[in-house]
């Protein structure tokens, strides 16, 4: 009951949960899991079952490309405050991108597969979680496009 | 001969004339990027603001605006960082120490530096944009007692294109200033950050109410950047971005910079962000 109340309150801290009315932030409680992850430690690999998704309450988080043959490419690095991974969310829950903690990385884990259901049952939770999920995925598609966008405008050699 | 058809020596204030400089040294930056270091051959100093620009001349090539990114308190050495894109620069490029070039200017309205006393300061930049916005780094250090927090937030497509990557080390390295670095993408191990610049305006720490913010971005990226700085509480008013279009005669003569009512060589290339807000995303303009 003491890690359930604790849990409640790391939750109510991060910013992804801010404002939303404790009664129903209190159903995402019981999905929820302290981790912690060393440097190079993997969160989640491209083509695994999607079944979480992660506050990142410190460090690092790297988001990679996988290229066989050579080193893989980081696309994105997430840090504190934010969040990471939208597939539980999206049919056919599979991970697109590998995560690999940069540093120390401690974080809320938020299992996808408890959650779902719940969702579904109360739509006023479902409405509050992709409330909060869309404009972060519209952000980083934004962002993506426009990094596209000058990396194919502003002269350079790769 | 007729004393009347001998050429007559140009005033030498005459903005159309060049004056001729001498490159001192020449260092490769990053991919495509040269920094030249030039001396005025009659010994003369030159003075700028830093946001101005030079028209640099190649003889028998042409000329082409590139902004000055040297120290504005050194009045005898000239420095521009210049990326080979056309054939002026890259016919500069292929310039070698002793080698002379026509100089014009400065031109331009500078980055204003005394409104901003009493605020924090926010660089927002990326690859090449940080060559223009050197000397006001610079003279913002040489100020420091008058601002508050100074952050520098700069993005670069790749490791390998960050550029005067030595300094920003150097200044990371100083207690007075927040240096923040992304790149478009990294190899795997890479410890730095990954991602684009506003969301390094996102994490930097500064008072919102009390910052002036000086973007220097290419016209598209400037949006965003502009945005992000919306995000943070950041109004236009204290908002400074420098643009950049076809600068020819720096003058305001020939037209080919006008964005509407203004024209960028003379009353640009910097300019408070209200003030040009209307007209920025006016694509016809």
């Amino acid at each position: 009951m003491v890690a359930i109340e604790g849990l409640g309150r790391l939750l109510a801290e991060h910013p992804f949960f801010q404002d939303m009315k404790p009664d129903v932030r209190d159903i995402v409680v019981g999905c929820c899991a302290n981790a912690h992850y060393r440097p190079g430690e993997f969160l989640f690999k491209e083509g695994g079952k999607a079944d979480h998704f992660y506050l990142i309450r410190q460090g690092t988080v790297g988001v990679e490309v996988h290229v066989p043959g050579r080193p893989g490419v980081v696309v994105e690095t997430i840090g504190e405050g934010d969040i990471i991974g939208w597939s539980w969310l999206v049919p056919p829950y599979v991970w697109s991108f590998d995560a690999r903690a940069m540093d120390q990385v401690r974080a809320i884990t938020i299992d996808g597969a408890c959650l779902r259901p719940k969702l579904e049952a109360n739509h006023e939770l479902g409405y509050e979680m992709y409330k909060r999920f869309i404009p972060i995925m519209g952000r980083r598609i934004g962002e993506a496009r426009l990094r596209i966008v000058e990396l194919t405008t502003e002269p350079g050699r790769d | 001969m007729d004393g009347a058809l001998l050429p007559r020596p140009a005033p030498a204030d005459d903005p159309m004339v060049p004056r001729t400089f001498r490159i001192e040294r020449r260092a490769a930056e990053v991919d495509g990027c040269f920094t030249l270091t030039l001396k005025a051959t009659d010994g003369r100093p030159f003075a700028f603001q830093p946001g101005q620009f030079n028209m640099l001349y190649v003889f028998g090539v042409g000329e082409v605006a590139i902004s000055v990114s040297g120290d504005c308190r050194d009045l005898n050495t000239l420095t521009h960082t210049i990326r080979e894109v056309g054939t002026v620069t890259r016919a500069m490029a292929k310039l070698r120490v002793g080698d002379v070039i026509g100089v014009r200017g400065p031109f331009g309205r500078p980055w204003p530096i005394a409104e901003a006393y009493g605020n924090d300061i926010l660089f927002v930049t990326g690859t090449v944009g940080l060559a223009p916005l050197r000397p006001l780094i610079y003279e913002v250090l040489n100020r420091r007692e008058h601002f508050g927090k100074v952050v520098i937030c700069y993005g670069s497509r790749g490791t390998h294109d960050i550029l005067y990557e030595k300094q920003l080390h150097q200044w990371r390295g100083r207690f007075d200033l927040q240096v923040h670095v992304t790149v478009h993408s990294a190899p795997s191990g890479y410890r730095g950050r990954v991602g684009s610049v506003a969301n390094l305006v996102k994490i930097a720490r500064f008072d919102p109410d009390h910052t002036t913010a000086y973007v220097c971005r290419s016209e598209t990226m400037t949006r965003p950047a502009v945005q992000a700085l919306h995000d943070r509480g950041i109004t236009s008013d204290r908002i400074y971005v420098t643009l950049e279009r076809n600068m020819k005669c720096g003058v305001g003569f020939c037209g080919h910079c006008q964005m509407g009512p203004s024209f960028m060589c003379k009353d640009g290339p910097v300019y408070r962000y209200d003030t040009i807000e209307d007209i920025f995303t006016v694509r016809e303009l």
